[in-house]
């Protein structure tokens, strides 16, 4: 397991070679090797189990691994889980916000589109899909993060609520510089909101430009089938 | 007399707060049933004690002890639940406790006598019950981020296996202050129901341990002066002081719904 730095490569943020994960004897993750830019959003595509969940917590140190993988200097990053467990618990979102007793709640809010006067008294466990997201959006940027870990955005949320989450983030991204790494099952998803397309089956099926999704060649490669209608085949 | 219920108020207070405190976080952790279950964990130790006689609350407090670090450890290596490995031990304790401990004494171990306390007990219970509540402030939110999602924690810098040990440690040391009223069999009570009858009213983090605590403290405190006027054992007393409370805020919050 090797986490270091990048030395001398201020275009790239994180680069990552020949990682691969072992879990109860599984091999989870296989010989994984990408590299992200600064400032750029890359989408994390693939069918359950494809270990797209598994790369995220590899990114972060909390599964052991094989390989390398490498951030850049003074990263910081944001990570919002794909689930939590807030049903049961009595936290507001004002308590949640505070973690670390130094965070204005209304200021932490006012970037992820949530007032502090409809939300910051409420529990967690009676949001919806929808703000409660966008808490956790918030939490993760409470730090003031240059990279932020998303999994499954739009896990618990409806159809409607998906646009202005992205459309956030996308915000987020070109404002605050932040990159952002995605894991969504969503084509559309991928071509509308982020700029790299990592495509995985336990190994990397596919890395390159998201717009790339559209080509039915590159569809037949991740999805072994075209999935809908997009540029004209190039390779055909 | 005045003093023995003096120091049975100042015992109930430093429990009843403890208890309520950090029950809050064992409810909300769905372990309520574990600080119940390891207050039997104490029974081998308060059978040592008076077999060996010496204060059997000592053995109380190393069984707990002993117990918490093991419970912790099985629960890492084995990736069993605390419910498993807890239900497993006190089941074994319980046992061990009722051959060893001698049958006048059973009783007493069992459902806690109070009017018995020494100085000495009430100076160590206080000392204890506010070193606990102290020590748990300080992970509280720790432990509340790792119920709500333990990669979170972790990804903020918790390590939250060493929290989680640290708060069994505060746990059993608790309940083996909490014996001494009302015995290792109800003594899961102040753990469960205090936080419970909180977490009914309650809507924020701050408003629910502060309730729990209150609501401990009541309990016990009535429990001990009804015990005084009635003559009656104070233990199914404090029991019954906390279920009052318990009812009362079910309803407050069947009218609020």
């Amino acid at each position: 397991m090797c986490t270091g730095t990048m030395e001398n490569n201020d275009d790239y943020v994180l680069n990552v070679s020949n990682l691969s994960v072992k879990l109860q004897n599984q091999t989870i993750l296989d010989n994984v090797s990408f590299k992200l830019k600064r400032g750029t959003a890359l989408a994390v595509l693939g069918p359950n189990g494809a270990g797209k969940t598994i790369l995220f917590r590899a990114l972060l140190n909390l599964v052991p691994y094989t390989g390398k993988i490498e951030w850049a200097e003074k990263v910081k990053i944001g990570y919002v889980p794909q689930n939590i467990a807030v049903d049961d618990i009595p936290i507001s979102v004002k308590e949640f916000l505070s973690y670390k007793n130094r965070v204005n709640v209304e200021s932490s809010l006012s970037p992820v589109r949530l007032s502090n006067k409809n939300v910051a008294d409420k529990t967690l466990g009676i949001l919806s899909g929808g703000q409660l997201r966008r808490v956790l959006i918030a939490w993760a940027l409470t730090d003031n993060p240059n990279v932020l870990l998303f999994d499954e955005p739009t896990t618990g949320v409806d159809h409607d609520t998906e646009e202005p989450i992205f459309a956030t983030l996308s915000e987020l991204k070109e404002k605050n510089k932040i990159t952002i790494l995605l894991i969504t099952h969503d084509v559309h998803i991928v071509r509308e909101y982020s700029d790299y397309l990592l495509a995985l089956d336990g190994g990397v099926k596919f890395f390159g430009e998201s717009k790339e999704i559209m080509n039915p060649s590159i569809q037949r490669i991740i999805y072994g089938e075209t999935v809908c209608a997009g540029a004209p085949d190039e390779n055909r | 007399m005045a003093e023995a219920l003096t120091l049975s108020l100042l015992i109930g207070i430093s429990v009843g707060v403890s208890a309520g405190y950090l029950g809050s976080l064992m409810v909300l952790k769905k372990m309520a049933l574990v600080g119940d279950a390891l207050s039997h964990v104490a029974l081998p130790g308060l059978a040592l004690g008076i077999l060996f006689n010496f204060n059997p609350f000592f053995g109380a407090f190393a069984f707990l002890f002993a117990s918490a670090v093991i419970i912790w450890h099985l629960g890492r290596v084995t990736k069993l639940p605390f419910e498993t490995i807890v239900g497993a031990m006190f089941t074994v304790a319980l046992a061990v406790g009722i051959l060893l401990i001698p049958e006048p004494d059973l009783l007493e171990a069992l459902f806690g006598d109070i009017t018995k306390v020494t100085i000495l007990e009430t100076v160590v219970a206080v000392v204890i019950s506010v070193m606990a509540v102290l020590l748990t402030k300080m992970i509280y939110r720790k432990l509340v981020l790792g119920m709500i999602s333990e990669e979170l924690a972790i990804s903020k810098g918790i390590d939250v296996s060493r929290t989680n040990l640290l708060y069994l440690l505060l746990v059993s040391l608790v309940v083996a202050v909490g014996i001494k009223i009302v015995g290792t069999l109800l003594v899961g009570f102040l753990v469960i129901v205090p936080a419970a009858a909180a977490k009914n009213v309650s809507a924020d983090l701050s408003k629910y341990a502060v309730l729990s605590a209150s609501f401990g403290t009541v309990s016990t405190c009535s429990g001990i002066l009804f015990s005084s006027y009635l003559n009656l054992p104070t233990g199914p007393l404090v029991v019954f002081s906390g279920i009052i409370v318990f009812l009362a805020t079910v309803l407050v919050k069947w009218k609020a719904e």
